[in-house]
Protein backbone atom coordinates (compact mmCIF):
# COMPACT_ATOMS: atom_id res chain seq x y z
CA UNK A 1 0.00 0.00 0.00
CA UNK A 2 1.51 3.58 -0.71
CA UNK A 3 1.92 5.79 1.85
CA UNK A 4 -0.74 7.91 3.23
CA UNK A 5 -2.02 11.06 1.71
CA UNK A 6 -4.53 11.84 4.31
CA UNK A 7 -4.93 10.30 8.25
CA UNK A 8 -7.61 10.49 11.06
CA UNK A 9 -6.77 9.61 14.46
CA UNK A 10 -9.17 9.07 17.23
CA UNK A 11 -11.45 11.99 15.22
CA UNK A 12 -14.79 12.91 17.09
CA UNK A 13 -16.81 15.58 15.86
CA UNK A 14 -19.88 16.85 17.97
CA UNK A 15 -22.39 19.05 16.07
CA UNK A 16 -24.85 20.73 18.85
CA UNK A 17 -25.43 18.57 21.59
CA UNK A 18 -24.95 15.57 19.07
CA UNK A 19 -21.78 13.42 19.46
CA UNK A 20 -21.57 12.08 15.25
CA UNK A 21 -17.97 10.83 14.43
CA UNK A 22 -17.14 8.55 17.42
CA UNK A 23 -13.37 8.09 17.16
CA UNK A 24 -12.85 7.89 13.61
CA UNK A 25 -9.59 6.23 12.46
CA UNK A 26 -8.84 6.26 8.70
CA UNK A 27 -6.18 6.55 6.18
CA UNK A 28 -6.29 7.53 2.56
CA UNK A 29 -3.44 6.21 0.66
CA UNK A 30 -1.68 8.32 -1.90
CA UNK A 31 -2.44 8.41 -5.45
CA UNK A 32 -5.26 6.03 -4.63
CA UNK A 33 -9.05 5.98 -4.71
CA UNK A 34 -10.34 4.89 -1.25
CA UNK A 35 -14.47 4.18 -0.72
CA UNK A 36 -16.03 5.32 2.47
CA UNK A 37 -19.27 3.03 2.71
CA UNK A 38 -21.55 2.37 5.31
CA UNK A 39 -25.50 3.07 6.36
CA UNK A 40 -27.73 6.36 6.11
CA UNK A 41 -26.32 7.86 9.26
CA UNK A 42 -23.52 6.28 10.19
CA UNK A 43 -20.91 9.30 9.64
CA UNK A 44 -20.01 9.37 6.68
CA UNK A 45 -20.92 13.05 5.15
CA UNK A 46 -19.26 14.20 8.62
CA UNK A 47 -16.13 12.70 8.20
CA UNK A 48 -15.74 14.70 4.76
CA UNK A 49 -16.75 17.59 6.11
CA UNK A 50 -14.95 17.49 9.05
CA UNK A 51 -11.92 16.78 7.30
CA UNK A 52 -12.90 20.26 5.40
CA UNK A 53 -12.81 22.13 8.42
CA UNK A 54 -16.98 23.17 7.80
CA UNK A 55 -17.22 20.79 11.60
CA UNK A 56 -14.06 21.27 13.56
CA UNK A 57 -13.01 18.03 14.93
CA UNK A 58 -13.96 18.00 18.91
CA UNK A 59 -11.03 15.17 19.99
CA UNK A 60 -8.65 13.60 17.49
CA UNK A 61 -5.95 14.22 14.80
CA UNK A 62 -6.45 14.85 11.26
CA UNK A 63 -2.94 15.00 9.15
CA UNK A 64 -2.81 15.85 6.02
CA UNK A 65 0.54 15.68 3.45
CA UNK A 66 2.66 15.66 6.99
CA UNK A 67 0.50 18.51 8.59
CA UNK A 68 -1.95 19.02 10.88
CA UNK A 69 -4.99 19.95 9.54
CA UNK A 70 -7.75 19.30 12.20
CA UNK A 71 -9.77 23.08 13.60
CA UNK A 72 -7.77 24.78 10.36
CA UNK A 73 -10.61 27.44 8.73
CA UNK A 74 -12.25 25.65 4.98
CA UNK A 75 -10.30 28.00 2.85
CA UNK A 76 -6.83 27.39 4.24
CA UNK A 77 -7.86 23.56 4.12
CA UNK A 78 -8.89 24.02 0.56
CA UNK A 79 -6.11 26.16 -0.20
CA UNK A 80 -4.07 22.97 0.61
CA UNK A 81 -4.69 21.50 -2.15
CA UNK A 82 -8.26 19.78 -1.50
CA UNK A 83 -11.24 19.46 -3.73
CA UNK A 84 -14.60 18.95 -2.25
CA UNK A 85 -17.89 17.86 -4.23
CA UNK A 86 -20.35 17.72 -1.21
CA UNK A 87 -23.89 15.97 -1.43
CA UNK A 88 -25.56 18.87 -2.38
CA UNK A 89 -23.27 19.52 -5.22
CA UNK A 90 -23.03 23.22 -4.38
CA UNK A 91 -23.23 24.37 -7.76
CA UNK A 92 -23.65 28.22 -7.86
CA UNK A 93 -27.88 28.33 -9.40
CA UNK A 94 -27.29 32.54 -10.25
CA UNK A 95 -24.20 31.57 -12.28
CA UNK A 96 -23.12 30.21 -15.26
CA UNK A 97 -21.51 27.36 -15.51
CA UNK A 98 -18.22 29.03 -17.19
CA UNK A 99 -19.20 31.53 -13.89
CA UNK A 100 -18.78 28.24 -11.79
CA UNK A 101 -15.66 26.69 -12.94
CA UNK A 102 -14.19 30.60 -13.18
CA UNK A 103 -14.19 31.09 -9.61
CA UNK A 104 -13.10 27.07 -9.49
CA UNK A 105 -10.11 28.10 -10.89
CA UNK A 106 -8.34 30.41 -7.51
CA UNK A 107 -5.58 30.61 -9.12
CA UNK A 108 -5.96 32.33 -12.35
CA UNK A 109 -7.39 30.74 -15.67
CA UNK A 110 -7.14 27.28 -16.39
CA UNK A 111 -4.87 26.10 -19.62
CA UNK A 112 -6.95 25.39 -22.53
CA UNK A 113 -5.39 22.01 -22.45
CA UNK A 114 -6.95 21.31 -18.86
CA UNK A 115 -10.72 22.32 -19.91
CA UNK A 116 -10.43 20.32 -22.64
CA UNK A 117 -9.48 16.97 -20.53
CA UNK A 118 -12.29 18.48 -18.45
CA UNK A 119 -14.64 18.58 -21.33
CA UNK A 120 -13.66 15.15 -22.59
CA UNK A 121 -14.96 14.09 -19.60
CA UNK A 122 -18.13 15.67 -19.22
CA UNK A 123 -19.46 17.13 -22.61
CA UNK A 124 -22.19 18.66 -21.45
CA UNK A 125 -20.36 21.33 -19.77
CA UNK A 126 -18.91 22.47 -23.03
CA UNK A 127 -22.45 22.33 -24.48
CA UNK A 128 -23.84 24.60 -21.78
CA UNK A 129 -21.11 26.46 -20.40
CA UNK A 130 -23.26 30.18 -20.51
CA UNK A 131 -26.28 28.54 -19.14
CA UNK A 132 -27.35 29.43 -15.48
CA UNK A 133 -26.00 25.93 -13.56
CA UNK A 134 -29.15 26.31 -12.08
CA UNK A 135 -31.26 25.07 -15.55
CA UNK A 136 -28.82 22.02 -15.32
CA UNK A 137 -30.23 18.26 -15.03
CA UNK A 138 -29.00 16.82 -11.69
CA UNK A 139 -26.59 14.36 -12.91
CA UNK A 140 -25.26 17.67 -15.41
CA UNK A 141 -24.83 19.72 -11.84
CA UNK A 142 -23.23 16.43 -10.43
CA UNK A 143 -20.73 16.90 -13.48
CA UNK A 144 -20.11 20.52 -12.88
CA UNK A 145 -19.05 19.99 -9.33
CA UNK A 146 -16.87 17.66 -9.89
CA UNK A 147 -15.36 18.89 -12.84
CA UNK A 148 -14.86 22.12 -10.42
CA UNK A 149 -13.18 20.41 -8.00
CA UNK A 150 -10.45 19.07 -10.70
CA UNK A 151 -10.16 22.57 -12.91
CA UNK A 152 -6.99 23.09 -11.39
CA UNK A 153 -4.82 19.81 -10.03
CA UNK A 154 -5.42 18.87 -6.65
CA UNK A 155 -3.79 16.45 -4.47
CA UNK A 156 -6.69 14.91 -2.75
CA UNK A 157 -10.97 15.23 -3.91
CA UNK A 158 -13.18 14.29 -1.62
CA UNK A 159 -16.67 13.57 -3.41
CA UNK A 160 -19.84 12.74 -1.18
CA UNK A 161 -21.91 10.09 -3.31
CA UNK A 162 -21.96 11.53 -6.35
CA UNK A 163 -24.22 9.16 -7.43
CA UNK A 164 -27.04 9.56 -5.59
CA UNK A 165 -30.75 10.39 -8.06
CA UNK A 166 -28.67 10.08 -10.75
CA UNK A 167 -29.35 8.81 -13.88
CA UNK A 168 -27.90 5.00 -14.46
CA UNK A 169 -26.61 6.33 -17.87
CA UNK A 170 -24.98 9.10 -16.43
CA UNK A 171 -23.39 7.55 -13.69
CA UNK A 172 -21.68 4.85 -16.49
CA UNK A 173 -20.11 8.68 -17.69
CA UNK A 174 -19.07 9.29 -14.09
CA UNK A 175 -17.22 5.58 -13.81
CA UNK A 176 -15.47 6.42 -16.78
CA UNK A 177 -14.67 9.90 -15.38
CA UNK A 178 -13.51 8.31 -12.08
CA UNK A 179 -11.08 5.76 -13.50
CA UNK A 180 -9.56 8.73 -15.56
CA UNK A 181 -8.77 10.62 -12.68
CA UNK A 182 -7.56 7.19 -11.09
CA UNK A 183 -5.18 6.96 -14.48
CA UNK A 184 -3.89 11.15 -13.65
CA UNK A 185 -2.82 9.55 -10.15
CA UNK A 186 -5.49 11.62 -8.14
CA UNK A 187 -5.94 10.45 -4.65
CA UNK A 188 -9.43 10.43 -3.99
CA UNK A 189 -11.95 9.92 -0.96
CA UNK A 190 -15.18 8.77 -1.98
CA UNK A 191 -18.37 8.28 0.25
CA UNK A 192 -20.64 5.90 -1.58
CA UNK A 193 -23.83 3.68 -1.10
CA UNK A 194 -24.42 1.94 -4.64
CA UNK A 195 -22.13 -0.30 -3.56
CA UNK A 196 -21.39 -1.72 -7.17
CA UNK A 197 -20.13 1.55 -8.36
CA UNK A 198 -18.12 1.46 -5.38
CA UNK A 199 -16.43 -1.99 -6.47
CA UNK A 200 -15.80 -0.62 -9.58
CA UNK A 201 -13.51 1.99 -8.72
CA UNK A 202 -12.46 1.45 -5.29
CA UNK A 203 -8.86 0.55 -4.49
CA UNK A 204 -9.36 0.06 -0.41
CA UNK A 205 -12.57 0.39 1.27
CA UNK A 206 -13.37 1.49 4.55
CA UNK A 207 -16.74 0.93 6.52
CA UNK A 208 -18.60 3.30 9.08
CA UNK A 209 -21.15 2.54 11.26
CA UNK A 210 -22.51 4.44 14.55
CA UNK A 211 -19.32 7.57 14.07
CA UNK A 212 -16.80 4.67 13.84
CA UNK A 213 -14.75 3.08 11.14
CA UNK A 214 -15.48 -0.67 11.68
CA UNK A 215 -13.48 -2.44 8.73
CA UNK A 216 -10.53 -1.43 6.66
CA UNK A 217 -9.15 -3.30 3.44
CA UNK A 218 -9.25 -3.65 -0.22
CA UNK A 219 -12.20 -3.11 -2.01
CA UNK A 220 -11.30 -6.29 -4.36
CA UNK A 221 -11.30 -8.48 -0.80
CA UNK A 222 -14.47 -6.98 0.06
CA UNK A 223 -16.49 -7.66 -3.36
CA UNK A 224 -14.83 -11.36 -3.68
CA UNK A 225 -16.65 -11.82 0.17
CA UNK A 226 -20.25 -11.27 0.01
CA UNK A 227 -21.00 -13.00 3.87
CA UNK A 228 -18.25 -9.98 4.87
CA UNK A 229 -20.57 -7.54 2.68
CA UNK A 230 -23.86 -9.00 3.89
CA UNK A 231 -22.45 -8.48 7.94
CA UNK A 232 -20.83 -5.07 7.31
CA UNK A 233 -23.32 -3.63 5.13
CA UNK A 234 -26.86 -5.74 5.05
CA UNK A 235 -27.04 -6.17 1.40
CA UNK A 236 -24.24 -8.27 -0.59
CA UNK A 237 -22.97 -6.78 -3.74
CA UNK A 238 -24.71 -9.50 -5.45
CA UNK A 239 -28.50 -7.64 -4.57
CA UNK A 240 -26.84 -4.54 -6.36
CA UNK A 241 -26.92 -6.25 -9.90
CA UNK B 1 -9.96 33.85 -19.26
CA UNK B 2 -8.71 31.26 -20.82
CA UNK B 3 -12.03 29.52 -22.48
CA UNK B 4 -14.07 32.53 -22.94
CA UNK B 5 -14.46 32.29 -26.58
CA UNK B 6 -16.55 28.83 -25.73
CA UNK B 7 -19.93 28.84 -26.92
CA UNK B 8 -22.83 26.35 -26.17
CA UNK B 9 -24.60 24.80 -29.02
CA UNK B 10 -26.98 26.97 -29.91
CA UNK B 11 -29.45 23.77 -31.30
CA UNK B 12 -31.81 22.46 -28.63
CA UNK B 13 -30.37 24.35 -24.97
CA UNK B 14 -32.67 24.70 -22.68
CA UNK B 15 -33.80 28.73 -23.00
CA UNK B 16 -32.66 30.94 -20.36
CA UNK B 17 -36.07 31.55 -18.56
CA UNK B 18 -36.37 35.90 -18.01
CA UNK B 19 -39.02 36.72 -15.75
CA UNK B 20 -40.13 40.00 -16.62
CA UNK B 21 -43.07 40.24 -15.12
CA UNK B 22 -42.26 41.95 -11.54
CA UNK B 23 -40.17 44.74 -13.84
CA UNK B 24 -44.24 45.17 -15.33
CA UNK B 25 -45.32 46.38 -12.29
CA UNK B 26 -43.74 49.46 -11.95
CA UNK B 27 -45.30 50.75 -15.48
CA UNK B 28 -48.52 49.48 -14.68
CA UNK B 29 -48.55 51.07 -11.30
CA UNK B 30 -47.54 54.22 -12.72
CA UNK B 31 -49.94 54.06 -15.40
CA UNK B 32 -52.90 52.73 -13.29
CA UNK B 33 -52.43 55.92 -11.15
CA UNK B 34 -52.36 58.67 -14.25
CA UNK B 35 -56.47 58.68 -14.42
CA UNK B 36 -56.87 58.81 -10.41
CA UNK B 37 -54.45 61.45 -10.53
CA UNK B 38 -55.89 63.25 -13.15
CA UNK B 39 -53.26 65.65 -14.11
CA UNK B 40 -50.71 64.70 -16.50
CA UNK B 41 -48.17 67.68 -15.04
CA UNK B 42 -49.42 66.67 -11.39
CA UNK B 43 -48.59 62.68 -12.13
CA UNK B 44 -45.16 63.42 -14.05
CA UNK B 45 -44.20 65.83 -10.73
CA UNK B 46 -45.20 62.84 -8.49
CA UNK B 47 -43.43 60.27 -10.63
CA UNK B 48 -40.13 62.03 -11.15
CA UNK B 49 -39.82 62.80 -7.57
CA UNK B 50 -40.83 58.75 -6.47
CA UNK B 51 -38.04 58.05 -9.10
CA UNK B 52 -35.85 60.10 -7.05
CA UNK B 53 -36.56 58.98 -4.01
CA UNK B 54 -37.22 55.00 -5.15
CA UNK B 55 -33.22 55.45 -6.34
CA UNK B 56 -31.74 57.41 -3.18
CA UNK B 57 -33.79 54.24 -1.22
CA UNK B 58 -32.22 51.75 -3.46
CA UNK B 59 -28.74 53.39 -2.99
CA UNK B 60 -29.33 52.84 0.86
CA UNK B 61 -31.12 49.24 0.78
CA UNK B 62 -28.46 47.83 -1.53
CA UNK B 63 -25.47 47.45 0.45
CA UNK B 64 -27.88 46.17 3.12
CA UNK B 65 -29.68 43.63 0.86
CA UNK B 66 -26.03 42.27 0.22
CA UNK B 67 -24.82 42.00 3.58
CA UNK B 68 -27.82 40.13 4.42
CA UNK B 69 -27.78 37.59 1.85
CA UNK B 70 -24.21 37.49 2.07
CA UNK B 71 -23.92 36.70 5.76
CA UNK B 72 -27.43 36.52 6.73
CA UNK B 73 -26.87 39.29 9.06
CA UNK B 74 -29.68 41.54 10.26
CA UNK B 75 -28.53 44.81 10.85
CA UNK B 76 -30.22 47.51 12.31
CA UNK B 77 -27.74 49.51 13.03
CA UNK B 78 -27.66 50.68 8.96
CA UNK B 79 -29.70 53.60 10.08
CA UNK B 80 -27.09 54.77 11.92
CA UNK B 81 -24.65 54.89 8.77
CA UNK B 82 -27.46 56.90 7.30
CA UNK B 83 -27.85 59.85 9.80
CA UNK B 84 -23.90 59.90 10.12
CA UNK B 85 -23.32 60.12 6.76
CA UNK B 86 -25.52 63.22 6.44
CA UNK B 87 -23.92 64.56 9.76
CA UNK B 88 -20.76 64.68 7.97
CA UNK B 89 -21.90 65.74 4.99
CA UNK B 90 -23.39 68.57 6.83
CA UNK B 91 -19.99 69.54 8.48
CA UNK B 92 -18.27 69.84 5.10
CA UNK B 93 -20.51 71.64 3.43
CA UNK B 94 -20.25 74.27 6.48
CA UNK B 95 -17.14 75.80 6.12
CA UNK B 96 -18.05 75.64 2.03
CA UNK B 97 -20.85 77.90 1.88
CA UNK B 98 -19.64 80.32 -0.56
CA UNK B 99 -19.48 77.37 -2.78
CA UNK B 100 -22.63 75.58 -2.03
CA UNK B 101 -24.49 79.39 -2.27
CA UNK B 102 -22.93 80.32 -5.28
CA UNK B 103 -25.03 80.28 -8.51
CA UNK B 104 -21.99 78.58 -10.31
CA UNK B 105 -23.47 74.61 -10.65
CA UNK B 106 -19.65 73.33 -10.95
CA UNK B 107 -18.91 74.90 -7.73
CA UNK B 108 -22.20 73.32 -6.34
CA UNK B 109 -21.17 70.21 -7.36
CA UNK B 110 -17.84 70.44 -6.27
CA UNK B 111 -19.21 71.48 -2.78
CA UNK B 112 -21.04 68.33 -2.94
CA UNK B 113 -18.75 66.28 -4.08
CA UNK B 114 -16.16 66.94 -1.53
CA UNK B 115 -19.27 66.42 1.40
CA UNK B 116 -20.12 62.95 -0.25
CA UNK B 117 -16.51 61.84 -0.33
CA UNK B 118 -16.18 62.41 3.61
CA UNK B 119 -19.46 61.22 4.06
CA UNK B 120 -18.59 57.85 1.86
CA UNK B 121 -15.12 57.80 3.55
CA UNK B 122 -16.41 58.11 7.46
CA UNK B 123 -19.75 55.93 7.11
CA UNK B 124 -17.12 53.02 5.67
CA UNK B 125 -14.54 53.56 8.31
CA UNK B 126 -17.42 53.64 10.57
CA UNK B 127 -18.75 50.16 9.31
CA UNK B 128 -15.37 48.37 9.39
CA UNK B 129 -15.71 49.48 13.19
CA UNK B 130 -18.64 48.21 13.85
CA UNK B 131 -18.74 44.57 11.83
CA UNK B 132 -15.57 44.09 14.06
CA UNK B 133 -16.82 45.16 17.75
CA UNK B 134 -20.96 44.95 16.95
CA UNK B 135 -21.36 42.43 14.49
CA UNK B 136 -18.44 39.82 14.25
CA UNK B 137 -19.68 38.56 18.07
CA UNK B 138 -23.27 37.44 16.64
CA UNK B 139 -22.80 36.03 13.50
CA UNK B 140 -25.38 33.18 13.14
CA UNK B 141 -27.40 34.54 16.03
CA UNK B 142 -29.96 36.37 14.37
CA UNK B 143 -31.89 37.46 17.92
CA UNK B 144 -28.96 38.88 19.24
CA UNK B 145 -28.09 40.60 15.87
CA UNK B 146 -31.53 42.80 16.19
CA UNK B 147 -31.03 43.50 19.76
CA UNK B 148 -27.04 44.65 19.44
CA UNK B 149 -27.27 46.51 16.30
CA UNK B 150 -30.68 47.96 17.08
CA UNK B 151 -28.27 49.50 20.06
CA UNK B 152 -25.94 50.47 18.22
CA UNK B 153 -28.41 52.30 16.47
CA UNK B 154 -30.16 54.03 19.37
CA UNK B 155 -25.81 54.62 20.82
CA UNK B 156 -25.08 56.10 17.20
CA UNK B 157 -27.94 58.44 17.72
CA UNK B 158 -26.68 59.31 21.09
CA UNK B 159 -23.73 60.51 20.01
CA UNK B 160 -24.71 62.63 17.00
CA UNK B 161 -26.57 64.66 19.77
CA UNK B 162 -23.33 64.82 21.65
CA UNK B 163 -21.44 66.21 18.72
CA UNK B 164 -23.77 68.02 16.19
CA UNK B 165 -26.56 68.76 18.97
CA UNK B 166 -30.13 66.98 19.29
CA UNK B 167 -31.77 70.40 17.51
CA UNK B 168 -32.94 70.14 13.81
CA UNK B 169 -30.32 71.07 11.44
CA UNK B 170 -31.45 73.26 8.21
CA UNK B 171 -29.35 71.28 4.86
CA UNK B 172 -29.77 73.37 2.30
CA UNK B 173 -29.77 72.51 -1.36
CA UNK B 174 -27.00 74.11 -3.38
CA UNK B 175 -28.62 77.13 -5.27
CA UNK B 176 -27.67 75.80 -8.69
CA UNK B 177 -29.41 72.73 -7.40
CA UNK B 178 -32.75 74.78 -6.16
CA UNK B 179 -35.74 75.19 -8.69
CA UNK B 180 -36.82 72.97 -11.94
CA UNK B 181 -36.43 72.45 -15.47
CA UNK B 182 -39.19 72.79 -18.01
CA UNK B 183 -40.11 70.89 -20.58
CA UNK B 184 -43.54 71.99 -22.18
CA UNK B 185 -46.08 71.67 -19.27
CA UNK B 186 -43.84 69.51 -17.25
CA UNK B 187 -41.62 70.71 -14.55
CA UNK B 188 -38.60 68.58 -13.36
CA UNK B 189 -37.17 69.81 -10.12
CA UNK B 190 -32.69 69.85 -10.48
CA UNK B 191 -32.23 67.99 -7.57
CA UNK B 192 -34.67 64.39 -8.26
CA UNK B 193 -32.66 64.51 -11.23
CA UNK B 194 -29.49 64.65 -9.75
CA UNK B 195 -30.73 62.07 -7.45
CA UNK B 196 -31.70 59.49 -9.95
CA UNK B 197 -28.64 60.06 -11.90
CA UNK B 198 -26.86 59.01 -8.67
CA UNK B 199 -28.78 56.09 -8.02
CA UNK B 200 -29.12 55.00 -11.60
CA UNK B 201 -24.86 55.15 -11.66
CA UNK B 202 -24.85 53.15 -8.22
CA UNK B 203 -27.13 50.45 -9.61
CA UNK B 204 -24.86 50.53 -12.86
CA UNK B 205 -21.70 50.14 -11.71
CA UNK B 206 -22.91 47.56 -8.66
CA UNK B 207 -24.41 45.57 -11.29
CA UNK B 208 -20.99 45.84 -13.73
CA UNK B 209 -18.94 45.06 -10.13
CA UNK B 210 -21.22 42.00 -9.46
CA UNK B 211 -21.37 40.71 -13.46
CA UNK B 212 -18.09 41.32 -14.37
CA UNK B 213 -15.73 40.99 -11.99
CA UNK B 214 -14.09 38.10 -10.05
CA UNK B 215 -14.62 39.95 -6.32
CA UNK B 216 -18.76 40.28 -8.06
CA UNK B 217 -19.00 36.66 -9.01
CA UNK B 218 -17.38 35.89 -5.46
CA UNK B 219 -20.49 38.16 -3.74
CA UNK B 220 -22.93 36.32 -6.07
CA UNK B 221 -21.66 33.02 -5.27
CA UNK B 222 -21.38 34.11 -1.31
CA UNK B 223 -24.95 35.18 -1.21
CA UNK B 224 -26.20 31.40 -2.50
CA UNK B 225 -23.66 29.27 -0.75
CA UNK B 226 -20.83 30.55 1.18
CA UNK B 227 -20.06 27.36 2.55
CA UNK B 228 -18.99 26.28 -1.03
CA UNK B 229 -17.33 29.88 -1.54
CA UNK B 230 -15.36 28.34 0.80
CA UNK B 231 -14.64 25.32 0.33
CA UNK B 232 -13.19 26.51 -2.94
CA UNK B 233 -10.56 28.43 -0.85
CA UNK B 234 -11.59 31.97 -0.81
CA UNK B 235 -11.69 33.91 2.54
CA UNK B 236 -15.40 35.19 2.91
CA UNK B 237 -14.66 37.04 6.26
CA UNK B 238 -12.69 39.19 4.81
CA UNK B 239 -15.16 39.53 1.16
CA UNK B 240 -18.14 40.19 4.10
CA UNK B 241 -15.88 43.30 5.54
CA UNK B 242 -15.32 44.62 2.40
CA UNK B 243 -19.04 44.73 1.41
CA UNK B 244 -19.95 45.86 4.99
CA UNK B 245 -17.72 48.64 4.30
CA UNK B 246 -19.10 49.32 0.80
CA UNK B 247 -22.33 49.19 2.24
CA UNK B 248 -22.27 51.65 4.91
CA UNK B 249 -21.04 53.88 2.91
CA UNK B 250 -23.34 53.43 0.26
CA UNK B 251 -25.97 54.16 2.90
CA UNK B 252 -23.58 57.34 4.10
CA UNK B 253 -24.20 58.51 -0.04
CA UNK B 254 -27.49 57.75 0.86
CA UNK B 255 -28.18 59.84 3.80
CA UNK B 256 -26.88 62.82 2.27
CA UNK B 257 -28.76 62.70 -0.70
CA UNK B 258 -32.21 61.83 1.38
CA UNK B 259 -30.80 65.01 3.91
CA UNK B 260 -30.62 67.25 1.44
CA UNK B 261 -33.97 65.63 0.05
CA UNK B 262 -35.55 67.18 2.98
CA UNK B 263 -33.62 70.04 3.62
CA UNK B 264 -33.68 69.27 7.25
CA UNK B 265 -31.55 66.83 9.17
CA UNK B 266 -31.95 64.96 12.29
CA UNK B 267 -30.70 62.10 14.71
CA UNK B 268 -33.59 60.12 13.98
CA UNK B 269 -33.22 60.11 9.71
CA UNK B 270 -31.92 56.65 9.50
CA UNK B 271 -34.69 55.19 11.71
CA UNK B 272 -37.22 56.77 10.08
CA UNK B 273 -35.73 55.70 6.54
CA UNK B 274 -35.72 52.35 7.61
CA UNK B 275 -38.68 51.13 7.91
CA UNK B 276 -38.76 51.79 4.08
CA UNK B 277 -35.37 50.20 3.32
CA UNK B 278 -36.48 46.87 5.25
CA UNK B 279 -39.80 46.66 3.20
CA UNK B 280 -37.90 47.20 0.08
CA UNK B 281 -34.80 44.73 0.80
CA UNK B 282 -37.76 41.99 1.71
CA UNK B 283 -40.08 42.77 -1.64
CA UNK B 284 -37.34 42.65 -3.78
CA UNK B 285 -35.69 38.99 -2.39
CA UNK B 286 -33.22 39.30 0.64
CA UNK B 287 -29.80 39.38 -1.32
CA UNK B 288 -30.78 40.28 -4.77
CA UNK B 289 -29.73 43.86 -5.88
CA UNK B 290 -32.10 43.48 -9.14
CA UNK B 291 -34.75 43.02 -6.83
CA UNK B 292 -33.67 45.65 -4.28
CA UNK B 293 -33.76 48.48 -7.47
CA UNK B 294 -36.80 47.43 -8.25
CA UNK B 295 -38.09 47.21 -4.74
CA UNK B 296 -37.14 50.29 -4.20
CA UNK B 297 -39.06 52.20 -7.32
CA UNK B 298 -42.07 50.06 -5.99
CA UNK B 299 -41.79 51.44 -2.95
CA UNK B 300 -41.11 55.25 -3.59
CA UNK B 301 -43.99 55.18 -6.34
CA UNK B 302 -45.83 54.02 -3.87
CA UNK B 303 -45.95 56.38 -1.34
CA UNK B 304 -46.01 59.12 -3.37
CA UNK B 305 -49.27 58.34 -5.37
CA UNK B 306 -50.81 57.72 -2.23
CA UNK B 307 -50.11 60.39 -0.08
CA UNK B 308 -50.87 62.23 -2.65
CA UNK B 309 -54.39 60.47 -3.28
CA UNK B 310 -55.01 59.42 0.08
CA UNK B 311 -53.11 60.83 2.30
CA UNK B 312 -54.29 58.88 5.34
CA UNK B 313 -53.59 55.66 3.80
CA UNK B 314 -50.04 56.96 2.61
CA UNK B 315 -47.93 55.29 6.05
CA UNK B 316 -49.70 51.92 5.34
CA UNK B 317 -49.81 51.54 1.34
CA UNK B 318 -46.43 50.00 1.61
CA UNK B 319 -46.89 47.89 3.92
CA UNK B 320 -49.81 46.60 2.12
CA UNK B 321 -47.66 46.74 -0.90
CA UNK B 322 -45.83 44.21 1.22
CA UNK B 323 -48.21 42.13 1.94
CA UNK B 324 -49.63 42.00 -1.53
CA UNK B 325 -46.44 40.99 -3.54
CA UNK B 326 -45.31 38.27 -0.90
CA UNK B 327 -48.69 36.72 -0.72
CA UNK B 328 -47.53 36.54 -4.61
CA UNK B 329 -43.85 35.91 -4.60
CA UNK B 330 -43.15 35.08 -1.06
CA UNK B 331 -39.45 35.30 -1.04
CA UNK B 332 -39.87 38.36 -2.61
CA UNK B 333 -39.85 39.61 -6.47
CA UNK B 334 -36.19 38.42 -7.46
CA UNK B 335 -35.11 35.63 -5.01
CA UNK B 336 -31.83 34.59 -4.62
CA UNK B 337 -31.11 30.82 -5.43
CA UNK B 338 -30.39 29.02 -2.61
CA UNK B 339 -28.03 26.27 -1.59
Amino acid sequence: MSDALLSLDGVHTHIGQYHILQGVDLVVPRGELTVLLGRNGAGKTTTLRTIMGLWPPSKGTITFDGQSIGGRATPDIARLGIGYVPESMGVFADLTVAENMRLAARLGPPDTARLDWIFGLFPALKRFWQLPAGLLSGGQKQMLSIARAIVEPKSLILIDEPTKGIAPAIIEGMITAFKELKRAETTILLVEQNFRFAASLGDSVAIMDDGRIVHRGTMQALAADSALQTRLLGLSLAAHQ
Amino acid sequence: MATTTLRPATDDLPKTPRDLLPVLIAPVLALAALPLIGSPTTWVTLTVAALAMGMMIFVIASGLTLIFGLMDVLNFGHGAFIAIGAYMAMTVLAPLSGWVQSDALSLNLAALLLAVIAAMIGTGVLGWAFERVIVRPVYGQHLKQILITMGGLIVAEQLIHVVWGGDQKPMPLPGGLRGAITIGDFALEKFRLLAVAVGLTVFIVMQLVLNRTKVGLLIRAGVENREMVEALGYRIRQLFVGVFIAGSALAGLGGTMWALYRETLTAAIGGDVMVLVFIVIIIGGLGSVGGCFLGAILVALMANYTGFLAPKIAVASNILLMVAILMWRPQGLYPVARR
